[in-house]
This record gives structure tokens, sequence and C-alpha cells, in this order.
């Protein structure tokens, strides 16, 4: 299999937490540029890279932002007190390692605590080495975000590394911009921001696009580990077409014609039916009159922890899934 | 003085005419054009010299309070609160209902004749009343209808070391900040906006963010403040005294970090103090301007106050001075093109 690493691996890396996007937007500018018509950057700065073509306006949306710790004191001995930007988990974050924007590495723990189970955000600290505060305020300042420092790993199967949420999404977008030669639709790939906090970025950016069809890229959870609260979806059985999450229903026509899509081209697939959660697609739907929109999912292990994991093959089938879908006939509606 | 009348002012969300009168009083010599959108949101422009980019100031006018949902054979008031109120501090305190501010006073069950396991919890809203002093349902009905609003009544008193106790300090201060630019700035061009019915939602902001289309906006208001001796300051939302709260992030808005550094750099070099607001709970209108349309970038700057949302809050004059000043070299810089 034909499996880019090397980009997703790139992507996971590169910093870039919600309200503080340039490094990865930088970065996806230059993996993308030679392969789009036009690029522009909104007020929240979102990458709207235009790829021309005749057919229906669709907008590809995938979140560029990561969920992050924002530094909101310091105290007299240099350790560092934070609030979550986007949904994370004490238990997930104590003991990680984490990363700011200007290379400086911490360490996140917690006062004691005797009952793990009242263990609060509130009750911890980063830990960045320092000695007192004004060494600290040489590293780091008050409203700085860190994010999870942890390594990529893989197998002929699956990688698991931080941040596949929703860095896995720009990959998809960027291997189906340069796979897609002269298209058949008027594609909008918005690189969105702020998509942890409430999504943000894609309501600005769909308002500004103003398309005719709506999709975004995304993780999805699983069921498929011992003991996991039911869910039909699993590692390595296809892309994830969503039926519904808390953002939105998707459009039965847009669905429908993702499964059609799948079936034709033998391209396994599995329905995703999600009672929590929201994506892109929940703010691009309600844009002015309203925009058909549906999401194609790449299901994932352990979202929003530092070893989310997905398949390679999942990935390769939602990306293909995407292609063929964007050059179709969308005579829809 | 301008926060004595604004604070002493009704203006319950959704029933913001009181105060907007009072706000039209005050501006209307001073702005280039002013408006009342069909929300209710005052946009006064000011035109001045710069036009390169569209900033937009605002500051909402509305309070939480209460809302009458029915009269018992009684006489007595049944009621509902208007944005976030703690019901614990609602017993015994004075209201004013309806347009003609009838007095009326919250009562339930004495002390006295509380049962044991009555005193360990807070009142519940059903067992709370508003008191107007009516003999009978009809009496009643003579002064009040069910509909009306109801705001706390309590007086504007300076007292202790430059401080002020008023009701509704969220957000009357941001109002008389914003009316204390208006009437000052020259030549500097800004649309000035006071919102309606932030407490219930962020509802106002929105479609005035649609109107007014800006490229940045700063956003007034009077916030959390919460400090006791023993408290790590990580938890302290703000404080008392050490100037403007400038945020970072709240429920609603990461605020831009550029432009919250640009006004930090504003505020050393002009000798200013300012504070984080550290907490990342409650929200403000930023949350619907800065996801208007294609969006803009947005900063919030707090007047901290003490007891927010009850009859009772509490904020430094000196806080408001600082934040005055801040304003004031922000627009200077705003009007050299270097914001």
């Amino acid at each position: 299999m034909n499996f880019n690493s090397k980009l997703l691996k790139d992507l996971v890396k590169t910093y870039g937490p919600s309200s503080n996007e340039n490094d990865i937007r930088d970065f996806i500018i230059k993996e993308i540029e030679n392969y789009v018509d036009e690029i522009k950057i909104d007020a929240l700065g979102n990458l709207v890279a235009h790829k021309k073509g005749n057919g229906k306006k669709i907008m590809i949306s995938s979140h560029m932002d990561q969920i992050g710790l924002m530094v909101i004191d310091i105290d007299k001995s240099g350790f560092l007190r934070f609030v979550n930007i986007g949904g994370i988990s004490p238990y997930v974050t104590l003991s990680q390692k984490v990363l700011f924007e200007n290379g400086t590495v911490g360490v996140v723990y917690s006062e004691p605590v005797d009952d793990m189970s009242k263990l609060k955000l509130e009750n911890m600290y980063i830990d960045i080495g320092a000695f007192s505060k004004e060494e600290a305020e040489k590293m780091v300042n008050i409203g700085d975000i860190c994010i999870y420092y942890n390594g990529f790993d893989e197998n002929d199967n699956i990688v698991f590394t931080p941040y596949l949420d929703d860095r896995v999404g720009c990959f998809i977008a960027i291997e189906s911009i340069k796979a897609i030669d002269t298209p058949k639709n008027d594609l909008f790939f918005v690189f969105s921001v702020q998509e942890e906090v409430g999504l943000r970025g894609a309501k600005t950016a769909a308002y500004g696009v103003n398309p005719d069809v709506g999709i975004a890229l995304d993780v999805t959870s699983h069921g498929d580990t011992p003991k996991a609260k039911k869910y039909a979806i699993g590692l390595d059985k296809g892309a994830a077409i969503k039926v519904k999450d808390n953002s939105i229903i998707c459009h039965p026509k847009v669905r429908e014609q993702l499964v059609k899509i799948a079936k034709e081209n033998n391209i396994p697939y599995q329905m995703e039916v999600l009672e929590f959660g929201g994506t892109d697609s929940g703010a691009i739907h309600l844009t002015k009159e309203g925009v058909p929109s549906g999401v194609i999912s790449i299901p994932t292990r352990y979202v929003h922890s530092t070893i989310e994991m997905a398949s390679k093959k999942d990935i390769t089938n939602c990306k293909e899934l995407l292609v063929r879908f964007l050059n179709s006939n969308l005579e829809l509606f | 003085m301008l926060l004595k009348l604004l604070t002493e002012s009704s203006g319950v969300s959704g029933n913001e005419k009181e105060v907007r009168d009072l706000i039209m009083d005050e501006i209307r010599g001073y702005s280039d054009s002013i408006k009342i959108d069909r929300l209710g949101n005052i946009i006064a422009y000011k035109k001045g010299l710069n036009s390169s980019q569209k900033l937009m100031i605002t500051a909402h006018m509305d309070e939480v309070g209460l809302l009458i949902t029915d009269i018992d054979s009684s006489g007595l008031l049944k009621f509902i609160t208007v944005g976030g109120i703690d019901k614990r501090i609602l017993v015994s305190k004075s209201v004013h209902v309806g347009k003609d501010k009838v007095y009326g006073v919250i009562g339930a069950k004495p002390i006295h004749l509380q049962k044991k396991k009555e005193w360990i919890n807070a009142l519940d809203m059903d067992d709370l009343y508003i008191d107007i002093g009516a003999t009978s349902k009809e009496d009643a009905e003579k002064y009040v209808n069910i509909g009306d609003y109801a705001s706390f009544q309590s007086d504007y008193i300076e007292f202790g070391d430059n401080l002020i106790k008023a009701k509704a300090l969220d957000n009357r201060v941001g109002c008389s900040l914003l009316i204390d630019l208006i009437k000052e700035i020259k030549d500097i061009s800004f649309y000035a906006v006071f919102t309606v019915m932030e407490e219930v939602g962020l509802v106002g902001a929105g479609p005035a963010a649609y109107e007014v289309n800006p490229d940045m906006a700063i956003v007034l208001e009077g916030t959390l403040c919460y400090e006791m001796p023993n408290m790590d300051s990580h938890l302290m939302p703000t404080q008392i005294g050490k100037g403007p709260a400038i945020s970072l992030a709240d429920r609603t808005t990461v605020y831009n970090p550029q432009f919250r550094k640009r006004i930090e750099e504003i505020a050393k070099s002009n000798q200013i103090p300012y504070q984080y607001r550290k907490s990342s709970m409650g929200g403000n209108d930023s949350g619907k301007i800065h996801t208007a349309k294609t969006g803009s970038i947005t900063t919030c700057i707090s007047v901290p106050c003490r007891y927010i949302h009850s009859p009772n809050s509490v904020m430094s004059i000196k806080d408001y001075e600082n934040t005055q000043k801040l304003l004031r070299a922000i627009l200077t810089e705003y009007g050299k093109g270097v914001l």
C-alpha cells in the first residue's frame, strides 16, 4: 500500500492549537500551493484553497487546530497553571510531556490527590524546569498554549500518535488535492481553525465560501476494543459515512451519494451514528440559507489522547471515497 | 455621576428601553450617526480621519433580573430569573417591578418557622415570592401584570478605598466607559454598539456584528472578581484594584493572541496596570461577534466586579480610570493606524 507516512508524521508534529494555527497553516500552504488555483486566509485564520472546476461548489473542511493547555498563571517557584483549550481530560494529561510554540518542553503533574477520581485540571500544573517566576517567564508567557508532545509510531496496519484529530483529515484533504488533476466540481478545501472550541472557524469559512455542498473530514470514535461502549464503528472496516452526531443530521442525499460511490467503487465503508460530538459540518450546514452537508469520518481509537490510533487502510479508503465523491456528478438538488 | 444614573436604571434582558433612552440622551450630540436596530441594539458611528480598518467597541446594556409569572390570590407575585442568578442571594432583597417601578420585597418563610432540614438547603424559587404590599390579586393587578420585569433595587454608593457598590455593574460599567469614549474621542472613526440580551445568550451582539461587519472589536465588560486570602492565585479570576482585566479565553472565545499582545504592549508603554482574566468560565458578546459573517478579531477588556449578578456588586474607581486610560491609548494607536 502506498501510504505517505512522512506527510502524516509531519502534520501531527506541527504546532497549531486552537487560535494559534500559524505554523500548521504555513506547513499546509507549502504542501498544496502548487496544486491549487488560489489561497486565501480569513480573519480567524482559516486557510481556504480553491481548486477551480465548473460543477457544484463544494467546501471540504478539515480542521487544523489541536486541543491544548493555555497558561493562565505562573507562581513564584516557576510552576505554570493552565486551563483547557478544547476537550482535555485530566487523566490523559497527567504525567504527559507538553510542547510550547518556541520549543519549550514541560511535564504535567498534579498536587497530591488522595482520590484519583477527583483529579481536576485546576489542581494540576506544568513544570518546565524553571526554579523561579523570572526564569519561567523567559520561556513562557501567560496566554501561551502548549500541546501534547509525544511520538509518532506505525506498523503495517496502523499509526498511533497524538493529534490524528484532525491532522489525519488534513492529510486526506492534502492527498486529495494532489490526486485531483482536473476537478469536475468547484472545490474549496478549507483547513479550518478553532474546531475544538466549538466549530468556530468553519462557521466563518462557510460564510465566505457559500458552498452548495459541505463535507467535513474528521475522526470518529470506535466500538471495537474490550468492553467498549456499543458503537458500530471499528478500525480497518472502511471509511465511515456519518449519519448523525450532536452537531448535524447529515443531509440524506449527500449521505446516499457517498454510499453509492463507495459501493460502485468497492470502497469498504461503515455507517456512523454518533451519539455525541460534532464536527465542522455542524457549522457549515447552518450557513446562510443552509448547505446540504455530510461527513467522511476516520475511525479512530482513543480520541483526544496522546495515542490516537487509526488504520492506514481506512485512511486510504477515506481518501479514495472523497476523491471519487468530489469528481462525481452532484446534480442532487 | 453617569455610572450612578446607569446602574440605577432598569434594563433586564429584553427590556432595555430605560437604559437605552438614557444612553441615547448622553451620546446623541457626539455621534455622526445613530440607529437602533430591530432587536434594540444601539449602533452609533463616529466618523474620524482614519478609515482603514473597521473597529467596533461594544458593551451590553442589559442586566440580570426577574420576570413575573403569576399573581396569587393574596396578591403575592411569583417569578423566574432572567440570566444567571444564584437563587441563594434573592431572599429579602428589594426589587422594582414593571414600568412604574412598583416597590417590592422578595419574601420567604421566617427562620423561626422553618423545619431544621429547611435550614440546610437554599430556599427554592418556588418558596420565594415578591410582596408588593397588595391585599389581593385584584389589588396587585392594579399595579403589575404577568410578564412584567423586576430589577433589583440598589442604590449607587461610594465607599471604602475608592470603591463603588451598585447593582448591574455588569455591564453598566462597560456602557459608561463606552459613553465616555464617544464623548472624548475626536477624529478617530469607530462604531460604538450597545447590545441587548447578552445575559440570556449573547442575543443582540450577533445581529449587531452582522450589520456593522467589523474587522476588529473590543468588548467592554464588568467581569468576575473573587480573591480570598488563602486562595491560589490561579483560581482568582481577577483581583480588584489591579487594573483592567484582559481576557485570555472563555467559553465563547479564544481571544486573538496577536491582538491581545498588542493591547498589553500599549498598556505597558503607557504605564497602565493590567491583569489577565484567568478563568475560562463565562462568556460574552465576543463569542457572537468574532464568528459573524467572515469573522473578525476581538479582545475583551473588563473592570473586575465582586459579587457580580447580585444587587450589590463592588468595583474600584481606580480600575475604572485605568480602563479608561487604556481605551484612550488603544484608540490613539488605532488612530495612527498601528493597532
